[in-house]
Order: structure tokens, then C-alpha cells, then sequence
């Protein structure tokens, strides 16, 4: 059942507006492996939209569905309530649509200030000979594109390491300049792929905190993928459940809490 | 000073010269093996041909000429006119930016994710059809190229050296200005690769595929923008060498001293493919000099691929390349 209203308020201030993003009867199949059968769901804007699911469930997938990475066979995607054609996953950045990936993919060779501000490519417009010139709209431009990176770099608490060549960091900091270069992008729709994966207690809490942050500050709306149920009932707004790439529940985190499905795919009951 | 050592610095000023130019080919190579993972083996066919159009557009030859005439039985060759080299390099460039665009069109973007020795095998096809077309296109006659750069012996520096030293230095006029283009041509291309979008997003793509589309680049803009560079560098380096040594098919064969000066200089580094360059250019010039009457001369015809290959052995990555990690 769909909320009739438009728009509402959350208990702790923030306002869910009208539907972002909407899957509909999404199938993916790789040869013979169906990874996604027939999911539908939404994505509001303004909340934070979790999937979970155990391994295998076809949660990737499904991000990699909504960032053009991968093409479903059947169903269709709408973007503020229109349908979206097939897009690469350039595109779909530059329709102000950010991610990061389970695997992290940086720029390794790069600092994190350059991977950062790789964020930013697509609010750059002025032309190569602007650039080579240095007129004025291109200046404009970089003066703009340093505020954001820096504001981002504050927030993230990374000053520290902005020269430093991204390979040598440890895989905690790693992730958090993964999510720095899309916060830079100023999305619209911010795509997270398990950011707490292979982390230890302080740094997940480090990411929740970011996570809640960026959504409250800035009004962005977040899809995440996570495997710890516990952080995505703290986080989330609804929660989307995938198991062998059906969707099993769809709701607040209480109400997939108490779904007897939910939690028999979770404890490992036998499926046949 | 002893003539020997004099002998010997003119020696090296020239390898310096020659190194030049085995370096601005050895560049395009780099380019696109940065972006893009593909050893373009057509890198050095791409300059002969750059250098064949940029002759015909200058002299006014009807393209495909010889296919016009077999089939309509006309005997059409020339258009009559004559068109000023800057405006000739002009539209050579434009035709290597839509070989460009068809080369990522039709082949390349038809093997993305295969393996490199597949995307070889498609840069040596590739280098063979070029070099029929190029044919088929401008004649296979030897031609003669003058954009009118500065030739023969450099009066200043015969003059200069010979009041210091009592000898002058024989240096031509074409060395030196190649020298210069290729500096500015490394210059303009570092600036460009570090402070333009393009170039952001072009050293994104040859770090991370994935990482790069995330952001917002289009791969396939990216690798034409790379092959399109590529032609363009191979302009340069046909211009210099066609009006050193005429267009003709050997042309393309420089190519493959490349090679060495890239495992010298490793694969990946602009200023290792500089360096790569020189270390050739005055290492077999020199070596000629000093070696060669010992073991009866004509080392320049093995110098280069020896030293290359004791660098395969000793320093596998080259002098600048990134280190070669093995993942476990
Ligand atoms: N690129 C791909 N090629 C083939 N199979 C894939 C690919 N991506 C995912 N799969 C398959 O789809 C299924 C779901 O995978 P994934 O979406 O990664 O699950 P999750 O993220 O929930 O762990 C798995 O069986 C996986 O092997
Ligand atoms: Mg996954």
C-alpha cells in the first residue's frame, strides 16, 4: 500500500518529499543466473533507502541497475515520475546521480584531493580554450569547484591526507575518499554499496554519523546496501529486503523487523 | 682539446637530435597505452599516413585517385591547385581526429574488456589496413615534403664552434627545430593532462574504468580524445621525419625503434618516453662511434634492442614506469 500524502515530516525534523526514483518490475539475468525477479520499489526523496539481504541476494544488482552499470531484461525505471531510457553510467552521473562501489574504485595513482575533485567533472562546462586562456567563466568555475571540494573535505575530517596518493591508505580511509569524490558531485541521489563493509566499530560508527549528516545537512537523498541489520535499523528510513533476488519486505525498519520472512531468511532457514 | 672529444660531442649532440624524434613517436604510444591499455602497433603507420595526406593535400592530388579513374575510366590526379602548408596541416589534423573517431567507431569499442593481446592483434590489423589505404588513397610513390622548416647545416652553431674549439660542429637547422617542437609539444601535453577537465578525466581513465564512468566521464569521448592526440603527435613526428628522409613506407618502420626507447623509458610515463628517447638516440650514435669500427660498424641496427633488452632483464617497469605489482 502506497502513503496517499505527498510530503511528510520525520520525528526528528526532516522532510520526506514525493517519489525520487521508482523500479518497476526490474528483472536482470546473467545467462542462466536471475539476479533480479520482478522487484518494484521506490526511492522518496529526502529519506535514506536501505537494502538489505543476505549474500548473493542481488542487492548490487540492483545499484548497479539504478547507475545504468547494468541494463535490466524486463522493467522500467522513473526518474521524478518519468520514464528513463536506457542510460549509460556516465549519464546517469550527470543526471546528478553519485555512487560508490562494494569493491571501492579510486583513482589509486591520484591524491585524494585529485580524486576528490574528479567529483566535480560534471559541473565543469567551460570549453578547452576558456580553460587554456583562463577567462573568466573558467576561473569562476574552479573558484566554485574548490569551494565545494573543500567544504567536502572538511566534512569528511580528512585534511590530513589530502596530498596523499590514495593507494597508501588504509582501507577505512579508503572508503571514506570513495564517498568524498561523490559527495563532491553535490548529488541528487546518493548510491552507497555496503560503505561500512570490513569495518571496525569506530569507523562504522564514524560512516553512520557521515551518513546521517550528509542526508540531514544537505537534503540528500541516500540508497544504501548494507549487511549489518543492526546499522540499517539506526540508519534507514524503509527498508527494501532482496533474498535470491526476490523482494521479501518493504517498510520501516520495525515493520521488516517482525516479518516472519525477513527473518527466516536472515536466521537461514532452508529455502527449496 | 683532442679531436677525439670533439668528434664525440657532435656525435652527441646529433643522437640528442635523433632521440627527439624516436621520442615523439614513443609519446603516442604512451598516450594511448596510458588511456586505454592498447599497444597501438599502427602508431608508426599513423605518421606515415599523416605525412602522405598532409603531401597530397599540399600538392592538390585527388584522394583515391587511382580507384576513381579504374572505375569511371576518367584520368583525373590533380586538382589543379596548391594549398599553403599551415592550412594543409590544418585539415591533416581534422583528418587524423576522424580517423580518430572511426578507429574507437568501428574497431575498438567493439573489444572493450578483451584482453590486450586481442587489442594488439586489432592495432597490427589496423596498421595494415591503414597502410593500404594510405596507398590506395595517395599513390604508393616515394614523395617529397617541404613545409617549408629550416634545413641544413646550422651557420651559428659551425661558426660558434669553431672559434672555441677550432672545429665546427655540423648540426642541421631541422634537428634543432624539432627539438624545439617536441619540448613544446611535451610541455603543452603535461599541461594539458594536469590542469584541463579533459585532462583529469583523461588520467581518470587510465587509472580506473569503473571509477571513471561513476564520475561522469564517457569512456568512448575519452579514447577518441586519446587516438585523436595520438594522430596528432603522429603528425608532428611525420612531418619531422618526411622532411628529413622523404614519405615512403619506411617510414612507418621508426616505429619500431620506439619499442626499446619505451621499455627503456616504461610504457606509461611521458617523461620516461623523453628520456627513453635521448638515451637511444645518443647511446647508438655514440656507440657507432666509439664500438662500432672495433666490431666492423652497422651497431645502429642492434644497439637499441640490445639495450632494451638488458633493461627487460634488469629493470623490467623501464626507468619511469610504475612498478610491475604481482597481486596474490
Ligand atoms: N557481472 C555479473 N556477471 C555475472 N553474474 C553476476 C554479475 N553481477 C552479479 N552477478 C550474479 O548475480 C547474483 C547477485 O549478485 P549481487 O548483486 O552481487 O549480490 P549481493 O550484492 O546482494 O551480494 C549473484 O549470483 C552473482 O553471481
Ligand atoms: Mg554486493
Amino acid at each position: 500500500m502506497k502513503d496517499s500524502i505527498d510530503s511528510h515530516v520525520t520525528a526528528d525534523g526532516r522532510t520526506i518529499g514525493g517519489v525520487l526514483m521508482e523500479m518497476r518490475d526490474i528483472t536482470l539475468r546473467f545467462g542462466g543466473v536471475v539476479a533480479i525477479k520482478g522487484i518494484s520499489f521506490d526511492i522518496r526523496e529526502g529519506e535514506i533507502r536501505a537494502i538489505i539481504g543476505p549474500n548473493g541476494a542481488g542487492k548490487s544488482s540492483m545499484l548497479n541497475v539504478i547507475s545504468g552499470f547494468y541494463h535490466p531484461q524486463e522493467g522500467d525505471v522513473f526518474f521524478r515520475g518519468e520514464k528513463r531510457p536506457t542510460m549509460r553510467p556516465y549519464e546517469v552521473a550527470r543526471m546528478g546521480i553519485a555512487r560508490t562501489f562494494q569493491n571501492i574504485a579510486l583513482f589509486e595513482g591520484m591524491s585524494v584531493l585529485d580524486n576528490i575533485m574528479t567529483g566535480r567533472l560534471t559541473h565543469m562546462n567551460s570549453g578547452i580554450l576558456s580553460q587554456a586562456l583562463w577567462w573568466g567563466r573558467a576561473q569562476k568555475e574552479e573558484t566554485a569547484n574548490r569551494e565545494v571540494i573543500e567544504k567536502v573535505i572538511d566534512f569528511l575530517e580528512i585534511q590530513s591526507i589530502r596530498k596523499t596518493p590514495v593507494g597508501r591508505l588504509p582501507y577505512g580511509l579508503k572508503k571514506r575518499v570513495e564517498l568524498g569524490r561523490a559527495l563532491a558531485a553535490e548529488p541528487k541521489l546518493l548510491l552507497l554499496d555496503e560503505p561500512m563493509a570490513g569495518m571496525n566499530v569506530e569507523e562504522k560508527e564514524d560512516m553512520s554519523r557521515f551518513i546521517l549528516d550528509v542526508n540531514d545537512e544537505f537534503g540528500t537523498t541516500i540508497a544504501l546496501i548494507e549487511h549489518d541489520m543492526g546499522v540499517v535499523m539506526d540508519l534507514s528510513d524503509r527498508v527494501v529486503v532482496m533474498d535470491y533476488g526476490k523482494k521479501i519486505g518493504d517498510g520501516t525498519p520495525d515493520e521488516v523487523r517482525n516479518n516472519q520472512q525477513v527473518i527466516d531468511a536472515y536466521l537461514g532457514v532452508a529455502h527449496d | 682539446m683532442p679531436d677525439q672529444l670533439l668528434y664525440a660531442m657532435e656525435v652527441t649532440l646529433n643522437g640528442l637530435m635523433a632521440g627527439v624524434l624516436y621520442a615523439l613517436v614513443a609519446l603516442g604510444f604512451v598516450l594511448i597505452f596510458k588511456a586505454s591499455g592498447i599497444f597501438n602497433y599502427a602508431q608508426g603507420v599513423m605518421a606515415l599516413f599523416a605525412a602522405l595526406t598532409l603531401v597530397g593535400i599540399m600538392d592538390g592530388q585527388v584522394p583515391f585517385a587511382v580507384l576513381i579513374n579504374a572505375v569511371f575510366g576518367t584520368e583525373i590526379h590533380n586538382f589543379g591547385w596548391e594549398v599553403p602548408a599551415i592550412l594543409a596541416i590544418f585539415l591533416t589534423l581534422l583528418v587524423m581526429c576522424a580517423l580518430a573517431w572511426c578507429v574507437q567507431k568501428f574497431v575498438m569499442r567493439h573489444l572493450v574488456n578483451q584482453e590486450p593481446i586481442i587489442l594488439f592483434m586489432a592495432t597490427i590489423g589496423l596498421a595494415y589496413f591503414l597502410e593500404g589505404f594510405g596507398d590506395l588513397m595517395w599513390g604508393a610513390d616515394i614523395k617529397k615534403l617541404d613545409v617549408g622548416l629550416p634545413q641544413g647545416l646550422n651557420d651559428t652553431i659551425d661558426q660558434v664552434t669553431y672559434g672555441w674549439f677550432g672545429y665546427g660542429f655540423f648540426i642541421d637547422n631541422l634537428d634543432i627545430f624539432a627539438t624545439v617542437i617536441a619540448a613544446i609539444l611535451v610541455i603543452g601535453l603535461t599541461i594539458f593532462s594536469q590542469y584541463s577537465k579533459q585532462g583529469r578525466a583523461l588520467r581518470a581513465v587510465a587509472d580506473d574504468h569503473q571509477a571513471a564512468l561513476s564520475v561522469g566521464i564517457s569512456l568512448n569521448y575519452i579514447w577518441v580524445l586519446v587516438w585523436s592526440i595520438a594522430g596528432f603527435v603522429a603528425l608532428v613526428a611525420g612531418i619531422m621525419w618526411g622532411t628529413k628522409s622523404g614519405v615512403q613506407f619506411s617510414l612507418s618502420l621508426i616505429a619500431l625503434k620506439a619499442l626499446p626507447v619505451l621499455m627503456l623509458g616504461g610504457f606509461t610515463s611521458i617523461p620516461g618516453a623523453i628520456v627513453g628517447g635521448l638515451i637511444i638516440g645518443v647511446g647508438e650514435k655514440l656507440f657507432e662511434f666509439l664500438i662500432g669500427p672495433m666490431v666492423g660498424g652497422a651497431t645502429e641496427n642492434w644497439f637499441a634492442y640490445v639495450l632494451a633488452l638488458l633493461f627487460l632483464v634488469f629493470r623490467p617497469q623501464g626507468l619511469f614506469g610504475e612498478k610491475i605489482i604481482e597481486r596474490v
